[in-house]
Order: structure tokens, then sequence, then C-alpha cells
């Protein structure tokens, strides 16, 4: 079984079923992307992995154990790490402090943890006095990931960390995002811009009308001419 | 150039000092209403009353200590009762909480149901003082009266104006700023502050950091009933006890947390003191001012008041009202605690 | 019980209170609060339009009564001539500075560019007009205030009956939310509580204040009456035969039939605005309103003038609360503006309002009657219940004359616990808004 199971999973936000028996999976060292049109319910679908949507079927397996029924604060403790799409930092607070909520949870010394989001984010440490809300787009989602690693997570997931922001930030989160992925983490994001995502994705997720419509490796997918025609633009 | 000193004298006297105890209090009083604000999100109504309720539980222990003849004279008896006025205005916060408010937090009320609410609050609070006290004005300060006399003033310096700041005024002052401090210090360098700032900014990243919402909750609750307390008694030993009067106070008190910018801590206090200090300034007589700096000649023939004394209340408002039409979100930009 | 039958067996339930009132205590009294409560029925129906159908935290109920109240003497005391000859030109001249000023600053803001200068330029105005105004109003106050100050001292008013002052104190009171509208309603909710609240107090303060309009705190008492005199009454050969007829004695008989006119006179004004309130809120408007109050953003995005309907909907709410402030002077016979109070001129009201339903008609006026019935009479009650528990103690026992003494605060108790319950248990109030038509 994978590192993340999440299978069959059916449900929504008390109305309609948004998602209905979608399957993601993520490994340790890889990254995962959920991709899919607009409405597709990429997003609900990892709010539901994150145990923000109730899940009427289905399961969610971590590293063995079913996490299907705890509360998002206890899914962090299992060790999840979730950085949502919007509001993700505290706008009011310095970026230090915003790594010091990420590790509020936590018992004990964070200074190595700390030591470490810096090594990765460098213009976070030169920042740490700042207020988040002063920083630009691509800065704040680092410090929105950086909160998110406080917690020295197994799973990272990402709720679409490019929107908004120029193709060049949008090329280096995705470098750093390797680089986390490089220290062993499991990776699961949601992406709007598809194929530059897929060119970094182990393992690629097609989503349509809540369903798994494709999965495979990114290469693979990138490489299938139905997803290109559907979902790539040709 | 002593008609000039005389004049600074005149006007540190009778608009400066007791402005800027006033000040302190409204501060005070406004940092409570921002730290509620901030983490609950409604307008507490009910916070002028809590203020009463404190103050008359110091009041009653000062007497309790008057007559056991324990005292720390030349200071106010009251300031050693004040622990027992805060731990009933504290203790009167959280069961309002337990009973009223928790309810409609937990079924995520909109703020508005919860301002409505502190109506009911206020009214039952307002029948438990007057119940227990009734509506009388009462004295709270005993001791020394003051820290400087304008006799002594006149007679060191050798000016015409005397300068007089009474014991009341000088510990309002004072136990304001350790007030004030231990609050920042609080918020900025501790974990559980840290934690209601958080709250306050962004409630849902907040939660996913694994703050307890009971547990700010409580920390807001539990502070603005310290401080309302601080700031009732202060206000009594300066002033005096009416019940009444806190319900009053209520008016400037958010005029200065929306002036600051609700839900800032930094504005409520600079809040306070803009408030306080207009209200006396434009309502001084400014004719003997005007006499010391003018030519005899250019003396002015009215009393050079911008208004009558009686629009003290209104002043706050105008001021407030300009405020919210030039910069709706205050001088520091309101919402959240930082 | 089916909802068509709820709201009348309320307030069948509600007469049978006053009716017990009337046997067990006296009719009186029980009718004295009849009246108290037809008046409290129309200001919440004002404020049940603001906040009920529109969504507007008004707290500043207090301000629109008591301009209503002071329509009551605007209107009926006779002109001090004397008054209008020492000062009348001055507060004329003032008048006109003002008018001109305000003039002034409108061009001026139309023909200047937004900037530092704009915003010196009128706030240089605005400080010159005061000094300049204050110079002509001053002098012209004071001599107004000197004429026979223990008992005019004041410029009076137009002379006339009384009873056209209900519709000039909703005038007057729809006036002034006019200007406090065009300041106060782009405000965020609770801001805009705060403005009412303050801005109601700044009505307060002005009018105790400017002795020469209304005669501040030193009231206008003796007002004229609408209805007979009891005296009057009590010499009238027709009354005493009615009286005698019904078997009553003459003093009682014509203070129950004083009482009875106004009665029926408010009925006839509470009436007709419930008839209104009714129609405008079955109307279409009366949907949009409502439609406006649950989603703004979307009555927004649809094309709704979202802040021109809380403009109507908040100055008719608050001719509302004029006209009851009218009667409210009418029947007390005096205008004493230190007994405005916001606690019993907005908070009850509000009470009452929340408590009887907030957006029904129907639960705005039983709120008005049940929250002022109980308003009055706990505090017998609470002096019997006190009386009762500490029957046991000696009469000059410190316990049992504290707990007498202090009975009659818990009216103040018994309301908050009310308003709490309510709207915990019952939070559409008794006569919930009918939804979904």
């Amino acid at each position: 079984m994978s590192f993340l199971a999440s299978e069959g999973m059916t449900g929504g936000y008390g109305g309609a079923d948004i998602i209905r028996r979608c399957t993601i999976e993520a490994e340790q060292g890889e990254v995962a992307v959920i991709v899919g049109p607009n409405g597709a319910g990429k997003s609900t679908a990892m709010k539901a992995i994150f145990g923000m949507v109730m899940l009427r079927e289905g399961a969610v397996v971590l590293d063995g154990e079913d996490i299907t029924r705890l509360s998002p604060q206890e899914r962090v403790r299992k060790g999840m790490g979730f950085v949502p799409q919007e509001r993700n930092v505290f706008t009011t607070m310095t970026v230090q402090e915003n790594l010091e909520m990420g590790a509020y949870i936590r018992e004990g010394g964070t200074a190595d943890t700390m030591a470490r989001v810096f090594d990765l984010f460098p213009i976070l440490k030169e920042r740490r006095r700042q207020l988040a809300g002063e920083l630009s787009g691509g800065q704040r989602q680092q410090v929105a990931i950086g909160r998110a690693l406080m917690t020295e997570p197994r799973l990272l997931m990402l709720d679409e960390p490019t929107a908004g922001v120029s193709p060049v930030v949008m090329d280096d989160l995705f470098d750093r995002i390797l680089e986390i992925r490089a220290t062993g983490i499991a990776i699961l994001m949601v992406e709007q811009n598809a194929a530059q995502a897929l060119t970094i994705a182990d393992r690629g997720f097609v989503l349509v009308t809540g369903q798994n419509r494709h999965t495979d490796t990114g290469a693979a997918l990138l490489a299938d001419p139905e997803v290109r025609r559907s979902f790539l633009g040709g | 150039m002593t008609d000039v000193a005389n004049a600074i004298v005149l006007l540190t006297n009778f608009v400066i000092v007791p402005g800027v105890a006033y000040g302190s209090q409204l501060a005070l009083g406004a940092l409570g209403v921002t730290l509620v604000f901030g983490i609950l999100r409604f307008a507490n109504f009910a916070h002028g009353d809590v203020m009463a309720f404190g103050t008359m539980v110091a009041l009653l222990t000062t007497w309790w200590f008057q007559g056991m003849g324990v005292g720390i004279a030349p200071l106010p008896t009251a300031l050693i009762a004040l622990p027992f006025g805060i731990v009933a205005a504290v203790a009167f916060n959280l069961s309002a909480d337990r009973v009223v408010f928790r309810f409609y937090r937990r079924r995520k009320s909109p703020p508005v149901i919860l301002l409505i609410a502190s109506v009911g609050v206020m009214f039952a609070l307002q029948g438990i003082v007057r119940f227990i006290i009734g509506p009388d004005d009462r004295r709270l300060a005993d001791g020394a009266r003051f820290i400087i006399k304008a006799s002594e003033f006149k007679a060191a310096t050798g000016l015409k104006e005397g300068l007089a700041i009474k014991l009341s005024q000088g510990l309002t002052v004072v136990v304001t700023a350790i007030a004030v401090t231990a609050l920042f210090w609080f918020l900025h360098r501790t974990r559980a502050g840290k934690a209601m700032r958080a709250y306050s900014d962004n409630e849902d990243l907040a939660l996913l950091s694994g703050v307890s919402p009971d547990r700010v909750v409580l920390y807001a609750w539990l502070i603005a009933g310290t401080l309302a307390a601080v700031a009732g008694t202060m206000y009594g030993i300066d002033k005096s006890f009416k019940p009444f009067t806190y319900f009053q106070l209520l008016l400037p008190i958010f005029a200065s947390a929306i002036l600051g910018g609700i839900g800032h801590p930094i504005g409520a206090v600079v809040g306070g003191f803009i408030v306080a200090l207009s209200e006396t300034a434009v309502t001084y007589a400014y004719k003997k001012f005007l006499r010391y700096l003018l030519p005899e000649s250019w003396e002015p023939s009215g009393l050079m008041q911008l208004l009558s004394t009686d629009y003290k209340l209104a002043i706050s408002f105008v001021i407030l009202v300009v405020v919210l039409l030039v910069r709706p979100t205050g001088i520091f930009r309101g919402r959240v605690l930082s | 019980m089916t909802p068509k039958l709820r709201t009348p067996t309320l307030f069948a339930v509600m007469a049978l209170l006053l009716a017990a009132v009337g046997v067990g205590q006296s009719w009186v009294v029980s009718l004295s609060i009849l009246n108290l409560c037809l008046i409290s029925a129309i200001m919440a129906l004002g404020l049940n339009m603001q906040w009920g159908y529109a969504g507007l935290l008004n707290v500043g109920v207090m301000g629109f009564a008591a301009l209503g109240g002071l329509a009551g003497v605007l209107v009926s005391e006779a002109p001090v001539g004397e008054a209008w000859a020492a000062g009348g030109d001055g507060l004329g001249f003032a008048l006109l500075i003002v008018v001109g000023v305000a003039l002034l600053i409108v061009l001026l803001r139309r023909f200047l560019r937004k900037g530092p200068l704009r915003t010196a330029a009128t706030a240089l105005l605005l400080v010159a007009g005061f000094f300049l105004a204050r110079k002509f109003f001053d002098p012209a106050v004071e001599s107004i205030e000197r004429i026979d100050s223990t008992t005019t001292g004041y410029l009076g008013g137009a002379g006339l009956p009384i009873i056209l002052s209900w519709a000039v104190g909703g005038l007057l009171a729809a006036g002034a939310a006019w200007l406090i509208g065009k300041v106060a309603l782009g405000l965020r909710t609770d801001y805009f509580a705060i403005a009412t609240l303050g801005i109601a107090e700044i009505v307060i303060t002005v009018i105790k204040n400017e002795d020469w309009l209304g005669r501040g705190v030193k009231n206008v008492t003796g007002l004229d009456r609408p209805v007979p005199y009891e005296i009057d009454l009590q010499a009238s050969p027709w009354f005493l035969d009615l009286v005698q007829w019904l078997g009553t004695d003459a003093i009682a008989g014509s203070s129950i039939f004083v009482k009875l006119c106004y009665a029926v006179l408010f009925a006839l004004v509470l009436i007709a605005v419930v008839w209104l309130a009714e129609r405008a809120l079955n109307s279409p408007w009366g949907r949009m309103m409502r439609a406006i109050r649950d989603n703004e953003d979307a009555a927004a995005a649809m094309g709704k003038d979202v802040t021109r309907r809380h403009m109507q909907i908040f100055v008719l709410g608050a001719a509302v609360m004029g006209i009851a402030g009218a009667m409210l002077t009418t029947l007390d016979g005096q205008f004493t503006p230190g007994s405005y109070q916001p606690l019993r001129f907005t908070f009850l009201v509000w009470v009452m309002v929340i408590v009887g339903g907030s957006g029904n008609n129907w639960g705005a006026v039983l709120g008005g009657f049940l929250i002022w019935f109980l308003w009055v009479e706990a505090e017998p009650a609470a002096f019997w219940l006190m009386d009762a528990i500490t029957a046991g103690l000696p009469e000059d026992n410190t316990l049992r004359a504290h707990l007498l003494d202090s009975a009659a605060y818990m009216r103040l108790i018994v309301i908050g616990l009310i308003l709490l319950v309510v709207m915990r248990f019952s939070p559409r109030g008794i006569i919930p808004e009918r939804r979904g038509r």
C-alpha cells in the first residue's frame, strides 16, 4: 500500500457529492499532482484527504493508519502539512512568528527545523523580522510552505501554490518543491498549471467531474495524446 | 517670558493633566473592547458594566479593609482591593461566556447575534450591580490627595499659575503604563499571546496550526475582565463610582477603539488619548490662556470656549464620525491584534 | 398550535394579563400600562422596519424618539414674542451663515479637485463659519434665555394643537435620519451601531443644552392635551350622569375616561402603522428589502441600489419612532430631556423587537406590549417576592431593608434574562417571521 492511500472517496459540502469514488495516492520522496479542468473537484479531493470535507464513503490511510475520522488538527499531528490556496500566512505577524505558529503544536525545540526552512528559503531568513503582509506574492508562498514544514510533516499538501504568481516565480517554487522532495517527504499538490506541474510530477491524477479519469506518471500523462488534447491544450 | 510659562502651566493644569489621566482610563477600557473584538469579532456592549461590576467589588473590598483598619496610606486602599475586583470581573466574563456567548460561538452565529446577546448581558449586569450596591455616587479614594499642590508649585516656581497633580492621576498613568506594557509583552513575547494574535489575524490558519479556539477565547475574556476592573477602579479613584457613569463610558471607549482601528491594541491606546485630550481641549475656556499670550488690546471678550463642557460626550463621537468617513479602518488598520 | 391560531392566542393572553392587573391592582394602572404598551408597540414597529426588514443595526432609537418629543413642544407651546424680538434676528443671521457656509463648502468641493488643498479649504471654511455663526448665535441665545427664564427663556412653539406634533415629530425624525443616513449608512454593521448610538447621544446633548430651543433640562411642563381634562369632566353634567349610570365615583371615572381617550387615539395610530407596515412588507418593495437583508452582495450584483433602499427604510423607521416619541410627550404632558436614557429608549425597544420576533410586524407589536408590561410589573412582583423571602426576618433587619430597597432593579435582570432566554431557545422570537412566500 502507498504511504498515502485515499481510496474511493465520495463526499462534498453537505449538498450533492463533489467527488465520487476518487482515489489519490502519494509516496515518500515523490511528487504527486492532481490536475483537471475547473470544477473537477481537485481542491475538494485534497481537502477531503486533510479532513476538511466530510466523506460519505471511502477511507484515508496514512502510513498504514486509517485517519478517515480524524479532524484536520489531529491529522497535522499525524504528519500532514497543509498549505491553503488563499489566506495562507498571518499577514500581521513577522516571518519568524509565522514559522513559530507553524510549530505551535510541537513540543520542544524547533530551532533546527527553522534553520532548515531558512536554508531552503534564504530570503525568509533575511526578511524574518518583516511582516508577512508586506512581502511579495512569491515570498508569501515561501512563508506559507515554510510554515507548513515547521511541523516536520511526512506528507506536504499544497493547494494551487502557483496561483497568481509570475512564471519566473512559479519555476522557482517548483524548484523548491523538488528540493523538499529530496528530503524524503511525500508531496501532493493541486495545480491549475497542469503542463508545468506534470513535468515535475512522479505521479499524476487527472480528475474530471470528481472522478479519476487518468492516473499515471507525470511523463506518461504528458505523452498521452488524449490527455494532451483534452486537458493540456494540444 | 513668564507669561508664556504661565500660559503653558495653565494649559497643562487644566487640559493636559486631566486629559492624560482620563485618556489612560479610556485606553484601558478600549483595550478590553478591542481584544474581545479581535478574537470574538463582536462589539461587547456589556464592557462598561463589567467595569462597573469589577469596581463595585473593589469598592466593597475597600470598605471591608477600611473597616478592619487595613490600608497602605498614603496610597488609596482601593489599590489593594483591586485584585478582588479583577477576580470578580474575570469570573463574570468567564461565566457570561460559558452561559451565553459560547453557545453562539459554537453554532458559528453571525457576530451581530453575539452583539445583541451582549445587550442582554448588559441589562442583567446593570441590574445585578444596582441590586447589590444601588445607583448612587460613591467615593473610592482615600489616602493622600496630591502629588504636587498648586500652592507648592507656585511657591517653588514663583509663577502666578499653579500646577496640581492629584495622586489618583499619577497612579492612573503608572498603572496604565504597567498594564499596557504587560499586555504588549504578553501578545508579542509569549506563545499564548502569539496564538491570540494569530487567531485574530487568520482564524482558519490558526486552527490548522493547532491553536485551540476555546483557549484563545478564554485568554481574551480573562484579559478583558482584568483591564475592565483596572480601568473602572482607576476611574473610580480618580473621579467617583456611579454605575450609570460607567455605562456611559462605553461611548468614548468604543470611540477610542474604533478611532485607533478596532482590534488593534496600539490603536486603542492612541485612540483613548486622542478622545480624552480632545474632550478636555475642546471644552476648555481659553480666555485666561490667551490673556497671557496676546497683547492687552487683543484681550478676548468671551470665554473663548469652543463648546460648553456639557458637550464632552458628543465630541468623541464627532471625532469618531469624521474618522469613519475619512478612514473607515481607523488610524491604524484595524480588524486584527498585532 | 397552528401558526394561524398562535398570534391571536398570544394577543389574547396579553389582554388577559392587562385585565388581571386591572382586577388585581387597579384599572387606572392597567390603562396606564396599556397606553405605554401602545406607544412601545409603535416604536418597536419602527425599529422592526430597520432591523427586521433591512438588517440595519440602529442603536439610536432614543435620538429619534426625543426629536419626536421635541416636536410636541415646538408645535403646541405658545410662541414667546419677547424672545423672538430679542434673539430672533441673531438666530436668523447665525442660521443664514451656517447655510451660506454649507453652500460654499458644497460649491468648493465641486470645483476643487480632491487633495490637500480641498481638505484644507474645507476645514478653514468650517472653522471660520463656526466662529462667525457663534458671533451672532451666542448673544442671541443669551438674550433669549434671559427673558423670564423661570417660566420661558426660550422661543416657544407654534401654538397649534399638540396632535399635529405627531406628524411633525415623524417628519423631524425622518429629516434627522436622512442626515444621519448620509453619513453612516455606508458603514459596516457594528460601526453603524456604534455611530448611531453616539449620534443619539449627541441629539440628546443638544436638546439638553440648547435652552433657547426647548428649555433644556429646565423642562417644559403643562403641554396642551388632545383629550379633556379630568377636572373639566368632573364638572360636566353629562359625565356625572354617565358615572352615576355606571355606578362609579367621578374622580376615578374621569381618570379612566381620559386614559381611554388616549388609548383610542394611540390604538388608531397603531392600527394605521401596522396596516401600512404589513402592506409594505408584503409588497415587491418589502420582498426586495428582505432579499437585500439576506444577501447584500447578491442583491447589489443584481443591480439593486442597496444604499438607497437602506436610506428609504432608515428614514421610514425613524419617522415611526418620531411619531411614537411625540405621542409619548403628549401622554406625559411634559417634555423632560433628562429622562431620555439609552437603556429605556433604545435597548428596551431592541428587546421588544428581538423577543417579539424581528421581521414580523405582529411580533414587534406583541414584543412592545409584553416587554413594557414586564418592565412595569417586574417591580411590584420583585417587591412582593423579596417581601415573601424575607418575611421571617424582623422589620428592621438590614438585609431585609436592602433587599426591599433594591427590588426595583430586578426589572433590569428580568429583561436581560428574557432577552437571553428567547434568543437561545426561540431565536426568531415569539412570533417568528413568515418565510418563503
